[in-house]
């Protein structure tokens, strides 16, 4: 393979470059204060590589799960501060760009086995949740827009199973505890309350149970014993004239 | 750059010829492709069976199987470690078992190997990024297991086996489907939330190829939710975890076992050595290799290291000749490049369309022959090229509410409505670009079913092995994958470790590869393992001190 053909597909190369700045024209950024020329269209991500970053931090999945490349940014000559994924966000013309690839917040070190889920259990672990003064700054720096604030009080009035709800979508990148005027460390307390409530309050499966026994038993080993012992001629045919289940509605995964 | 509903201008005056021939479109529906045809477009634009995607490997124990371009080239790169660069006599981390990644298998290795009884301050988990990032936390939709009443493991291994073409290691689709249950028992105790009835009872959905509906899923977030769990019980016993390490090459005794690696701090440069007892290899897979220039669903630091770090010390490569593309890849807005569309778009009526807004190919064909033809269209010019050059076809979306009723894409396509709405884009109003994306290594180093390579004393589990899903995995296994195979590493290592001695620490493999390259008259251009995908424009490139 020659190097041309190496060249990624989401990496510009210099034609490409040059045909991608004149279609979308380029516009300025500020990385910690220093000035580059981008073209508009692009991630911050994407935006910062091309200006001739290489992440070593900062960058994760790159599609918005992993909470790696928190950034906050402010946009020249206004007020309001903007949080926000470099892999989400586009960039928008003199942007100021700072990212926070880490956050120093300690996480309570517990045994779930050893806990119960009681009303005061997660106050007794993150007693500082009861500082919450209400200011909402929390909900306001979040990426993913989970009200972060009310998960927090949901968890002061030890109401498990709601925080565990409101907080499902998060990614634990962490800019709700920096911004946060009472030092809570949100991210780590609702992780806490969905362990809670997956061991101790979600109504268990009996199927599981029961197939797990069966498994423990050893009651499915002759079966598949004979399927890997059948030549391929056999357990083709069988595969293909085995019956589907009809599909439930819903969402299927990918 | 201006845009109407979050498309530019160009790409609007497509969709207005979409909705012009919508209801044409509606009403005479393209027909399913006859097997000729199929195997003629698959011949012609499917990268597996493509000629020029792959190539002949000439060194090594593999010498002679054809595998893609992108590893090739890694296998015959020079190994990026310079023997003469690390001083053996000086051991930075002695310990009974080093794991190599951060990921799934690696944290589930852990936590299986202390309760195997190898006490945690012996445990080593070095990880090229932070504790976490890996392809694991993307996950989406789901974990099979064959737990309900109709269902069995025997059913779960049969689909297993004829989803991989019959191609996987039987013993290894067994450990699949016969853990499985196990493995959603765990979680269950570690306090995963997963979707359930109100009895407590899973809800539990079809996925492609499966005989049963045995998905078990956290909403649209299960890799996240189970990675979350595993890695908080992880931190609460304090394994030892070493972020923006990862490993350059790994180490052999005179003896002939593995002895542990060579890991390079990332931020430092500095070289750290690490003695072993034994050593698992879960490096994830390689998706940012863009093997046949594909875009990739994979985390950025999905290079496929194990793979070559293995071949180095001789252990043998499976099924490495097929790679998983997916048909709709979302190809707009550029932040979505490469992530995935669900396939039940296309379920549900929506129908791919071309840029004069002309229907080319049957909405359902195996995914595969599907991401063929969306290819072809693209390759003779009749897909959409958006602002920063990626093509596309049309997923016509609002195809869905009209069949099946306002809202219906609302409430079932929740999440997807979510992460085009951030964009912009409406898409039960216009419809969504689309594109092949690169999904899965389908192969990888071969183990057995206690997850042991050739070499003794090195392990592998999760997407770096290769076995389990033989030449094609089905959706919902590879999350199974990395619970079954990482805890079998831990307990398997762990008992390993208890009888192993190691001798004297060598890097010699390296220089006889080196040989071997000399030999097969390689003249390497590029040193492998490549730890991090590089995309900087070229023009920053060129002035860019190569600090590795």
């Amino acid at each position: 393979m020659t190097k041309k053909e190496q060249v990624l597909l989401e990496k510009p190369d210099v034609k490409k470059a040059e045909d991608v700045e004149k279609k979308a024209g380029t516009i300025e950024v500020f990385v910690m204060g220093k000035s580059y020329k981008v073209p508009a269209g692009l991630t911050i991500m994407k935006a910062l590589e091309y200006a001739g970053y290489r992440y070593i931090r900062g960058c994760g999945c790159r599609a918005g799960f992993c909470g790696a490349c928190s950034t906050i940014y402010r946009i020249e000559d206004e007020q309001k501060l903007g949080f926000d994924l470099a892999c989400q966000k586009v960039v928008e013309d003199k942007m100021y760009l700072v990212q926070l690839p880490f956050v120093p917040a300690t996480k309570v070190e517990y045994d779930i086995d050893k806990l119960e889920p009681t009303e005061s259990t997660i106050l007794e672990i993150y007693p500082e949740i009861a500082r919450c003064v209400s200011c909402n700054t929390c909900t306001k720096s979040c990426p993913q827009d989970i009200e972060v604030m009310k998960y927090i009080q949901r968890a002061v009035r030890g109401e498990i199973a709601k925080c565990a709800e409101i907080s499902f979508d998060c990614i634990q990148c962490g800019l709700c505890a920096m911004r946060c005027p009472a030092d809570i460390k949100h991210y780590h307390v609702s992780q806490l309350a969905r362990r809670l409530r997956g061991k101790y309050i979600d109504t268990k499966s009996k199927n599981l149970a029961k197939r797990l026994k069966e498994v423990e038993s050893r009651k499915y080993d002759s079966e598949i014993e004979k399927l890997m012992k059948m030549d391929k001629k056999e357990i083709m045919e069988l595969y293909k004239n085995r019956k589907i289940e009809v599909e439930e509605t819903g969402p299927r995964g990918d | 750059m201006k845009t109407t509903d979050g498309y530019p201008d160009y790409m609007m005056k497509s969709i207005k010829l979409v909705e012009e021939k919508r209801e044409k479109n509606m009403s005479k529906p393209v027909k399913p492709m006859s097997m000729k045809s199929r195997e003629d477009v698959l011949s012609k634009y499917h990268p597996d069976y493509m000629k020029g995607t792959k190539r002949e490997l000439k060194v090594g124990i593999d010498k002679g199987t054809n595998l893609y371009n992108g590893i090739v080239d890694l296998l015959e790169a020079k190994p990026v470690l310079d023997p003469k660069d690390v001083d053996l006599s000086k051991i930075d981390y002695d310990v009974d078992l080093l794991i190599i990644g951060g990921g799934g298998a690696g944290t589930v290795a852990a936590l299986f190997a202390y309760e195997s009884g190898v006490p945690k301050d012996k445990i080593l988990i070095v990880t090229k990024l932070r504790h976490g990032d890996a392809n694991s936390m993307m996950a989406q939709g789901g974990i099979q297991a064959a737990d309900r009443p109709e269902d069995s493991p025997a059913l779960h291994y049969l689909d297993i086996y004829g989803g991989g073409h019959f191609t996987n290691k039987p013993e290894l689709a067994r450990s699949l489907a016969l853990d499985a249950p196990g493995i959603i028992s765990w979680h269950e105790e570690l306090g995963v939330m997963y979707d359930r009835h109100e009895d407590g009872e899973f809800q539990e959905l079809s996925g492609g190829g499966t005989c049963r509906n045995r998905m078990h899923s956290c909403k649209d977030y299960s890799g996240m939710e189970l990675m979350r769990n595993i890695r908080d019980k992880a931190r609460n016993l304090e394994i030892p975890v070493l972020e923006f390490c990862p490993m350059a090459e790994l180490l052999m005794d005179d003896k002939g076992q593995l002895a542990g690696g060579v890991a390079f701090n990332l931020e430092t440069f500095e070289y750290y050595v690490i003695r072993a007892k034994a050593t698992i290899l879960a490096t994830g897979g390689s998706g940012r290799l863009h093997l046949a220039n594909y875009p990739t669903t994979n985390h950025y630091g999905a290079t496929g290291d194990g793979l070559i770090m293995a071949y180095h010390i001789g252990a043998n490569l499976l099924d490495l000749d097929t790679i998983q593309i997916h048909p709709t890849g979302d190809a707009y807005p550029e932040p979505l490049v490469g992530i995935l569309s669900t396939e039940k778009i296309r379920g549900l009526g929506a129908i791919p369309l071309n840029k004069n807004g002309d229907p080319f190919v049957f909405p359902l064909e195996p995914r595969d022959v599907e991401s063929a033809m969306f290819i072809q269209e693209c390759k003779q010019g009749k897909g959409i090229v958006t602002p920063t050059g990626m093509p596309g076809v049309w997923l016509d979306s609002p195809m869905i509410d009209i069949i099946h009723g306002e809202g219906t894409t609302e409430t079932k396509l929740a999440g997807e409505v979510r992460k085009f709405k951030r964009f912009g884009i409406d898409m039960a109003k216009h419809p969504i670009l689309v594109y092949p994306t690169l999904h899965y290594q389908n192969g990888g180093v071969e183990i057995n079913e206690k997850t042991e390579t050739k070499i003794p004393g090195l392990f592998a589990a999760g997407e770096v092995s290769g076995g389990v899903h033989g030449k094609n995995r089905l959706m919902g296994n590879s999350l199974l994958d990395f619970n079954v195979f990482g805890r079998r590493s831990g307990i398997y290592a762990a008992k390993y470790v208890k009888k192993a001695k190691i001798g004297k620490l060598t890097l010699n493999h390296l220089d006889k590869y080196n040989k071997m390259l000399e030999q097969a008259k390689i003249k390497p251009a590029k040193s492998a393992p490549i730890i991090l995908p590089e995309y900087r424009g070229e023009m920053a490139i060129s002035r860019a001190l190569d600090i590795f």
